[in-house]
């Protein structure tokens, strides 16, 4: 059967499209759900997209947090759902506390747009058991506010506790704290990332393919998890 | 009718990027004095019967302000003082 996977769009998501077609080419069907919506629709797992929810109003993912179809989100998450914030998507796992730490304003103030190389650290999640461990993936990162940040005691448990997914390989482009592009929660089930794997899935409009595999692991992770 | 005002500060040890870009434009102004700057975001609470300062505090606490990066003041002030509250 088919897994299905749910694309969340919130008012002033941008890549809701883009996940959802990333979600089919890595061959599961997307499912489009909406924010007012608490109803999951059965989903086998949920995908927070880019853009700037709500108008990024008082602080990125802020509002979004609130949004009915999140109530539904974080249950499910904390009882092992898998779910994958991108950019903005990560933002709203922060606010929501599924995730430790924020992210704030680039150091630097300017909106970074490149392709960027990223350095996979954590291969046991289920966005990222596809990949090898210290694999280096080509994807793109824009943002304005994707500066990572967190006490130090959480980042030494993050490390301690191998839960930095990905870090910025070649120039840290936001100042996030340790390079950090993307971290876990303890179960594995919720990843959250500042670069966009869901615009590097096809060769016309990415810079590699190297996206696919976080939409591929979930695939993996789904047919190994009991039902 | 009283408004509650709240103050929502980056935390002393995070870094405010906004407020250093301000304090780096200073000089340009001729003003060489300022040793920094930082940059808050001040929210003004109207309710619609009497103030509650612990309502205040909780909404303070889960949406507007992040806990993580951000601290937050609460205090009551007088309607005609919303204006030009300078404290």
């Amino acid at each position: 059967m088919t897994a299905r996977v749910g694309v969340v769009t919130f008012p002033g998501s941008l890549d809701d499209g883009d996940a959802a077609r990333a979600v089919r080419i890595a061959g599961a069907e997307p499912v489009r759900l909406w924010h007012g919506d608490p109803d999951l629709h059965g989903v086998d797992a949920v995908v927070l997209p880019g853009g700037f929810s709500y108008g990024d109003y008082l602080r990125c993912g802020a509002i979004a947090r609130f949004a009915p179809v999140m109530g539904s989100i974080v249950d499910a998450a904390r009882g092992g759902l898998p779910v994958l914030g991108i950019c903005n998507g990560f933002q709203i796992l922060c606010e929501a506390h599924l995730l430790p730490g924020a992210l704030t304003r680039n150091q630097h103030l300017h909106f970074r747009n490149r392709d960027q190389v990223l350095r996979i650290e954590a291969v046991g999640t289920a966005w990222t058991n596809a990949f090898q461990p210290g694999q280096e993936v080509l994807i793109p990162v824009k943002n304005g506010e994707g500066c990572y940040v967190a006490d130090p005691a959480t980042l030494d448990r993050l490390e301690a506790e191998g839960r930095v997914v990905a870090r910025y390989v070649g120039g840290n482009p936001n100042g996030s704290q340790r390079d950090i592009a993307a971290i876990t929660n303890e179960a594995g089930n919720v990843v959250g990332i500042m670069p966009h794997p869901e615009h590097a899935v096809e060769a016309l409009t990415g810079p590699s393919l190297d996206g696919l595999g976080f939409f591929t692991s979930v695939l993996k992770h789904l047919v190994g998890a009991p039902a | 009718m009283p408004r509650v005002v709240v103050d929502v500060m980056l935390k002393p040890e995070i870094l405010d990027p906004q407020g250093q870009a301000v304090a780096n434009a200073l000089p340009r102004l001729g003003v060489s004095d300022v040793a920094s700057v930082r940059i808050g975001r001040r929210i003004e609470i109207e309710f619609t019967g009497e103030p509650d300062l612990d309502r205040a505090r909780e909404i303070a606490d889960k949406l507007l302000a992040n806990p993580v990066i951000e601290d937050f003041t609460v205090r009551l002030v007088e309607a005609d003082e919303t204006a030009d509250a300078r404290s």
